[in-house]
């Protein structure tokens, strides 16, 4: 992966983690979105939609490829052959 | 009584879904632990899902947010949807590929292997299974919790299943699902069961919010309207240390044993892919309404004696019958996921790190492993099951889990992280982290049980300016600086530990230095 996508995708990422400590919202109860759900509350569900969008940018983007083609070892192969 | 049918229904279902499973296993310990390493993607999700989906999941977040009210789905559920995937993704996977290529079977297998050293992956075992059995007793617990409230229907002491039983009756059916089917009987249970408790909160909530005379507005705007309760609709009581620090609690989730045996279990690496991105929207799904249900349940029920069976009470008072027995399931649901995958760990770690390790297959063969395996079961779930009993009106559900086993687990994630990226780490860092977070959990609990809530330990000045360094908070949980929780300092301590044990002691050789980082690779993978 290239340095300047790993600066990128780190900076989300911090980002992310950084907005979930919204001091903005603690000692407000309103406004109460959809008519019931106290705003502190409704931040932190959008936040959990935040958290999958980011996930899935992470997987378009920094997905570890090379993983896909491991191959057991000649040794770990014998011995589940062993068990069988 | 029609509750208590629909759920001993879905109980009969477990058991036959573990005995088909019986059916179709090989005896050999890849198959029984790990299901061939041979789970697809969907089952992947659902059951690495009901693997951390525990009674403090639905219970605990209730209860907890009906005493705390709802900063509790921030403090617990929006953080873990971040950190949870995030590490499944960078450290769950290069576990799976390490697992894949090497035929390690738990993390203490690859710890021994990574530093080229017995003792230190027997200490790290030792540590492991003092940290789970906890988190097992409070699934016990709650499947205990769960059938003594639903069949309560006139409401008093007497519950149709008592507590005990109700404890029993969950103990044994796991028992029977993992003892027959090994990780194939539990991801095929965790199908039905995810997919019971996912439904569960919409179901609830679209239920309850039909029966309830006003609307949820009503009662969420009298609560904020109250200075008595407000604090319920805000996070004024919440201190934001306090709140920062348990963003780092879910650290804990990817070091839980249960939760790498699961990576280990995946058939292909692709398996990840679709967890990490759902996981966060799951969450939601569960979290959202039972934080939100537990506040409302302030709110219609006002005090009540267990807050942590809020969910149930509003359920019996809301739903009809029939609906509160299917949705008690889906609760039961969620206990028996992750309790079946505790068991299960704790099965494999002794067999394949001891049992194995220390030449118990050479001896006996594999087909007594396996047979070892399962009387191991049988005998750590008597051994939970009493001691949920003793446990039973002593503490939460929520803190038990927190103060002894997400605390210590979260504070190795640096020892894991060691292992998979940094060639330079050695087995001495390893030790001096993890004997670190041994001390810190013994010391911590001698502290709570020596000290009143409010005691302070350790102060720096008077007045209003001084620093209280070591105190206990008013829930007597050990505290720091002013209120950060005992994670921060066991996860960095740990780190620091692992970093200065390494700069200072020999790395392993250059064989295992080109097995697990092949040269210009970061992974042992990328090979």
């Amino acid at each position: 992966m290239k340095p300047t996508r790993t600066i990128a995708l780190t900076l989300l990422v911090l980002a992310v983690y950084v907005l979930h400590q919204d001091f903005w919202n603690w000692t407000k109860a309103e406004p109460l979105v959809f008519g019931f759900l106290p705003v502190g509350l409704a931040y932190h569900a959008g936040y959990s939609v935040l958290a999958a969008v980011t996930m899935a940018v992470l997987v378009k983007f920094a997905w570890p490829k090379h993983l896909e083609d491991v191959k057991p070892e000649a040794g770990a192969r014998k011995e589940s052959e062993e068990e069988a | 009584m029609i509750p208590v049918i629909v759920i001993l229904v879905y109980l009969a279902i477990i058991a036959f879904i573990g005995s088909a499973a019986f059916r179709k296993g090989k005896s050999n310990t890849e198959d029984f632990f790990l299901a061939n390493r041979a789970v697809g993607s969907t089952v992947f999700f659902l059951s690495i899902f009901a693997t951390n989906m525990t009674a403090f999941a639905i219970l605990g977040s209730s209860g907890q947010a009906y005493r705390q009210g709802i900063g509790i789905y921030g403090l617990m559920a929006s953080s873990s949807g971040l950190v949870i995937p995030l590490t499944i993704f960078l450290i769950g996977t290069r576990l799976w590929a390490v697992g894949k290529k090497f035929g390690h079977q738990t993390q203490v297998a690859f710890f021994r292997d990574r530093w080229e050293c017995d003792t230190i992956g027997t200490i790290i075992f030792a540590l492991s299974a003092l940290m789970l059995v906890p988190y097992m007793i409070i699934s016990i617990m709650g499947g205990g919790t769960v059938l003594a409230h639903i069949s309560d229907v006139q409401g008093t002491s007497a519950p149709l299943i008592p507590y005990w039983l109700g404890c029993a009756v969950v103990a044994v059916v796991v028992t029977l699902g993992v003892f027959l089917g090994g990780m194939r009987g539990t991801v095929w249970v965790n199908i039905l069961q995810t997919t019971l408790f996912l439904c569960f909160g919409a179901i609830a909530v679209i239920v309850i919010s039909q029966h309830l005379p006003g609307g949820f507005s009503e009662y969420i705007s009298k609560l904020a309207a109250d200075p008595k309760t407000s604090f319920l609709v805000t996070r004024e009581k919440m201190p934001e240390r306090f709140f920062w620090s348990y963003t780092l609690i879910p650290l804990s989730s990817i070091m839980f044993p249960h939760m790498a045996i699961m990576c280990f279990s995946a058939r292909k690496v692709t398996a990840f892919k679709r967890t990490v991105v759902i996981y966060p929207i799951a969450i939601l799904l569960i979290w959202l309404p039972c934080v939100f249900l537990g506040v409302l349940g302030f709110a219609t029920l006002g005090k009540v004696a267990d807050p942590d069976g809020i969910l149930l009470l509003m359920l019996e008072k809301y739903a009809p019958v029939w609906l509160a027995g299917i949705l008690g399931a889906g609760i039961i649901s969620a206990v028996m996921g992750s309790d079946a995958h505790q068991v299960l760990a704790l099965s494999t770690m002794f067999t394949k790190d001891i049992y194995q390790h220390y030449g118990g297959r050479e001896r006996f063969g594999e087909r007594a492993a396996v047979h070892f395996a399962r009387a191991f079961i049988v005998g750590v779930t008597v051994i939970a099951y009493i001691i949920a009993l003793e446990l039973k009106d002593k503490q939460g559900i929520f803190e038990i889990a927190v103060r002894y086993a997400f605390s210590g687990f979260a504070a190795m994630a640096p020892v894991m992280v060691a292992a998979l990226f940094w060639q330079r780490s050695t087995k001495w860092g390893a030790l001096a982290a993890t004997l670190f977070v041994a001390a810190c959990l013994i010391w911590f609990a001698v502290l709570q049980n020596t000290h009143k809530p409010g005691d302070i330990i350790w102060q720096l000045g008077q007045g209003k300016e001084a620093i209280k360094v070591l105190f206990l908070n008013p829930r007597g949980d050990v505290s720091f600086w002013n209120g950060f929780m005992t994670v921060v300092p066991m996860v960095f301590g740990s780190a620091l530990c692992m970093i200065v044990g390494s700069l200072f002691t020999r790395p392993p050789g250059p064989a295992t230095i080109e097995k697990y980082f092949p040269a210009n690779k970061l992974s042992a993978a990328n090979a």
